[in-house]
């Protein structure tokens, strides 16, 4: 008798053994190894094994670590904010007045830039936004100003236009199938009990939406967070952040036990974060229960 | 006669939970059967388990005296039509009704000729070309039927093939089962929670209420004199009265609470009661009014109606009655000149104790 | 409806916003000047000739095709595997394996990169190939697949298999005659774009590349050269021609499979 004949319950698990497998060896495995490793210390081009905390101590002390975790908090709660605000609209359009037969075609076409290469949507706003960029040459062409901005570029400003444009989808999506979710009648009632179309949408629409709302926050936040692509090509001097020093310290300066403490830090800061939005909506949901 | 499908002590467990608890059953060949209960007594599970799709837990299943153990469903001589059709949506009608015959050694051309039939026999002639996924629910329940008939299996299995259909639709499909299955001559176990559908359709039912068979009969018996409270209740509109066996031996004796002594004659009664307190069933069709001015024929116990419920070709009437707990429900065909009693009028109650059933407790 | 109307006027200028950056592509990419700026200086293609003489891109470009195919087939089969059981039935411990499964979709990409680098290099004292980054892209598409072929999985009625066993298949055969062609919209679709995926990833592959650079590690490396922006301005029109072409085809390919399911489409490819 082979696994065909098995019981449904063994053939299920049989077939989900692989991808299992393959995320374990791949991911938990290998964050494993991030944790020891961590533990380690750089001498030169050896690596020294011995158990310690210097590098979480050096991550603790060294201002410079501080300031850089809490740029990319800065940065990453700026861009979801932005994102999830700016997203919102979007998403109530395409839900509540977009035709039903339209709906996929819409969501289609605001995916497309989400498809396409990011690294070269990054390059495109830095043309779009740099000293002689297109808003630059436009604005002076027009006569709107004397001489090119310089707030543009290469500052929080422009990592954040980047990386809330590279984003949108993450947000858009999450909140547009809540609002989906509503069920339409709810409105119809509210209205009938003496709602105007205001207090209908902040009483009803909008607290039924605030599940997708946080999902498009967490789905937004995490990406961004890791992202040092944008802040390297995007923030100059000034606008790095955790993740480029993660990717210094392995690429460039060959310290992995810092580079690998560091990650595990900023990624306890996103579990942390992730966690408190968890726990503040779960509180309120269970005051509205 | 020698049984074509034979179940002997199933039991099922899914987990903690017992579906099937004890099923003895036996199907002649050429039988309409049926499965009739609620919904999650079982039936379903019981089929599977004869399709093969279940594997019992315990008990033992022979189909033409063949043990199927370890036979899988795909090597069993059963044929399905499942609840949902489930017809092939990326195939075409004939495709989907010659799928079976993948593996049939005939030529091409006579394998189509056995699809034109198949669909000719079931109303769908010259529907071979059709996208499946474009037919009506009594269309897709057709290829359904031809699908499954095509291969000529000992048994069709039927489960709930009429729930998706519309009340119309539902008793032309009715009748039409009925004369395939006496044409094909093939053994049909039809799956229903529908107890008139069973009614009309069946050789023999079984009724079933969680994972056990409470009573097995042709429909006739299982209306006129089912064993248990909950048989009756379960098929047609049954009365209940309270009221106590006085006597079993050669006759048998009763005295029901409110309408008075009788005797009843064992087919009557379940075997081996025995005197002490029981439970009466009697149907409404068998009660009648004596309407102000007729001459009373048989017993008559007075009493008052208490509600009239209007249904065009019948009047339904409870009528209480000194000494019987629950109003009795009376049906009465509206026939010329008689008027439909106002609720309080005082009235007659005819029954006959050829009609009480004595239900085990 | 105002309130329709501002709102409608919100979304098209957001959408602008969204497609704007894009749209420059192709006016840089034909511009005849080595200066990214206006006003225009005249058509030309002259980028996209250079384009077919560096070899080290057509090195780039074949690496990248290379990584993404098989990306695509190993994490779609994977994908298969877990979308399939998803639907069948439950086993102790089915939820939060499944969810471990789609863990890598909510970590930081770093953090995979990194992890990644350390077990190959430090651990295994592995060589960066190809295939290490095949490896990586593999773990972040094979949910994506999952999401994709879910859907697919869950719209067949289970019944079908099982009609198809009844009419004298086996389990295996049953499986490919049946679900097999009813899921396959939903397969190719999630080969495009697990494909489309590893082409624009650049994070796991400036980590783990070895001595031959994807696709978008050597666009990041022409970044340096002023000269070159017009270059990247051809590539990318190319890239997203592509990227385009190709999701297009996958769309067509989500839709056909619901069509045939029998069921009504909503939802984007996410
Ligand atoms: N695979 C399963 N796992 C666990 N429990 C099951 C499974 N299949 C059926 N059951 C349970 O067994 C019981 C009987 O189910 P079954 O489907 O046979 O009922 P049924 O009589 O066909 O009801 P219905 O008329 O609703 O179709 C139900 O309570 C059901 O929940
Ligand atoms: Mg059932």
């Amino acid at each position: 008798m082979g696994i065909l004949d098995a019981s449904p319950r063994v053939r299920a698990a049989a077939l989900t053994a692989p991808p299992f497998l393959y995320t374990l060896l791949l991911l938990a495995f290998p964050l494993g190894a991030v944790i020891l490793i961590s533990f380690m210390t750089q001498q030169g081009v050896a690596l020294d094994t011995t158990f310690t905390t210097a590098n979480y101590q050096r991550i603790a002390t060294e201002p410079i670590f501080g300031a850089l975790i809490g740029r990319s908090l800065l940065v990453a709660s700026l861009v979801t904010l932005v994102t999830v605000v700016l997203a919102y609209p979007v998403a109530y359009y395409v839900s509540f007045h977009v035709r039903p037969e339209r709906k996929a075609l819409w969501l289609f076409i605001i995916t497309i830039p989400f498809w396409t290469s990011y690294l070269i949507r990054v390059f495109l706003w830095r043309i779009i936004l740099g000293f002689n960029g297109v808003v630059n040459t436009a604005l002076v062409s027009l006569g709107i100003v004397d001489e090119p901005l310089t707030f543009i570029l290469y500052n929080l400003n422009s990592v954040i236009i980047t990386l809330a444009h590279a984003y949108a989808v993450f947000a858009i999506l999450p909140i547009y199938v809540a609002l989906e979710k509503i069920d339409r009648s709810l409105l119809e009632a509210a209205q009938d009990l003496g709602e105007n179309r205001l207090t209908t949408f902040l009483r009803v629409t909008l607290p039924l939406s605030i599940p997708g709302v946080v999902g498009a926050l967490l789905i937004v936040f995490i990406p961004v967070i890791g992202d040092y692509v944008t802040p390297e090509l995007m923030g100059g001097p000034g606008g790095r952040v955790a993740a480029n020093m993660i990717q210094i310290q392995f690429l460039q300066l060959n310290n992995w036990p810092l580079g690998a403490a560091l990650a595990l830090v900023v990624m306890m800061v996103v579990g942390l974060v992730a966690a408190l939005f968890g726990l503040v909506f779960f509180r309120w949901l269970r005051r509205r229960a | 006669m020698t049984a074509l499908i034979e179940l002997k002590g199933i039991h099922k467990h899914y987990g903690d939970y017992h579906a099937l608890r004890g099923i003895d059953l036996e199907i002649r060949k050429g039988e309409f059967f049926s499965l009739l209960g609620p919904s999650g007594c079982g039936k379903t599970t019981l089929l599977r388990t004869i399709a093969g799709f279940e594997a019992p837990s315990q008990g033992t299943l022979r189909i033409d005296g063949r043990d199927m153990q370890g036979v899988p469903a795909n090597l069993r001589p059963t044929n399905m039509v499942f609840q949902s059709y489930a017809i092939f949506p990326h195939l075409s009608v004939a495709q989907n009704v010659a799928f079976g015959l993948r593996r049939d050694p005939r030529p091409r051309e006579q394998k189509a000729r056995a699809v034109a039939d198949a669909l000719e026999m079931v109303g769908l002639g010259g529907y071979g070309g059709r996208a499946a996924h474009a037919l009506s629910g009594g269309q897709r329940q057709r290829v359904a039927l031809a699908r499954a008939l095509i291969l000529q299996p000992k048994v069709l299995l039927l489960d709930e093939p009429l729930s998706a259909l519309d009340k119309k639709m539902r008793e032309t499909m009715q009748v039409e089962l009925i004369k395939l299955q006496r044409n094909v001559g093939i053994t049909f176990i039809l799956v229903t929670h529908d107890q008139e559908e069973a009614l009309i359709m069946s050789d023999r039912i079984a009724v079933m209420f969680e994972g056990e068979i409470a009573q097995m009969a042709d429909p006739e018996t299982l209306y006129r004199r089912p064993n248990s409270r909950r048989v009756a209740s379960f098929i047609g509109k049954m009365n209940f009265l309270e009221g106590r066996v006085d006597e079993a031996g050669e006759r048998i004796l009763v005295d029901v609470a409110g309408l008075g002594r009788g005797e009843v004659s064992p087919e009557q009664a379940p075997a081996g009661a025995t005197p002490g307190p029981t439970t009466f069933g009697v149907r409404p069709e068998t009660l009648s009014i004596v309407y102000p001015g007729e001459e009373p024929q048989g017993r008559v116990a007075p009493g008052i109606v208490d509600e009239v419920v209007y249904y065009g070709d019948m009047t339904y009437y409870d009528v209480r009655i000194e000494g019987v707990a629950e109003p009795l429900t009376i049906s009465m065909k509206n026939l010329m000149g008689r008027p439909v009693l106002d609720v309080g009028t005082p009235v007659g109650v005819i029954w006959d104790e050829k009609s009480l059933v004595v239900l085990s407790r | 409806m105002r309130r329709g109307r501002l709102l409608g006027i919100y979304t098209i200028v957001y959408l602008v916003f969204l497609f704007a950056p894009i749209a420059l592509l192709p006016i840089f990419a034909f511009n005849d000047a080595a200066i990214i700026a206006f006003p225009l200086a005249g058509f030309s293609t002259r980028w996209f000739e250079r384009l077919w003489t560096t070899p080290a891109l057509h090195q780039a470009l074949q690496n990248s095709l290379f990584i993404a195919t098989v990306t695509a087939v190993l994490a779609t089969l994977l994908g298969t595997c877990a979308a399939r059981a998803a639907s069948m039935a439950r086993f102790p411990g089915k939820r939060a394996a499944l969810g471990f499964i789609m863990l890598p979709i909510a970590l930081p990409e770093i953090v995979i990169a990194v992890a990644l680098l350390i077990v190959i290099r430090q651990v295994f004292d592995l060589p960066l190939t190809n295939w290490s980054v095949i490896a990586a892209h593999t773990l972040i598409c094979v949910p994506f697949s999952i999401a994709i072929l879910n859907g697919a999985f869950a719209a067949l009625d289970p019944s079908l298999e099982e009609a198809a066993m009844d009419l004298g298949e086996s389990r295996w055969s049953a499986f490919r005659l049946v679900t097999l062609p009813l899921v396959m919209p939903g397969i190719v679709s999630s080969l495009l774009i697990c494909f489309i995926i590893s082409m624009d990833d650049f994070v796991l592959a400036q980590f783990l590349t070895g001595a031959n650079p994807t696709l978008p590690v050597y666009i990041y490396s022409l970044t340096r050269f002023v000269d070159s922006l017009p270059l990247i301005m051809a590539l990318g029109t190319i890239l997203v021609t592509l990227s385009l072409t190709l999701l297009v085809i996958a769309e067509w390919f989500r839709r056909r499979g619901a069509a045939r399911a029998g069921l009504k489409t909503s939802g984007g490819l996410l």
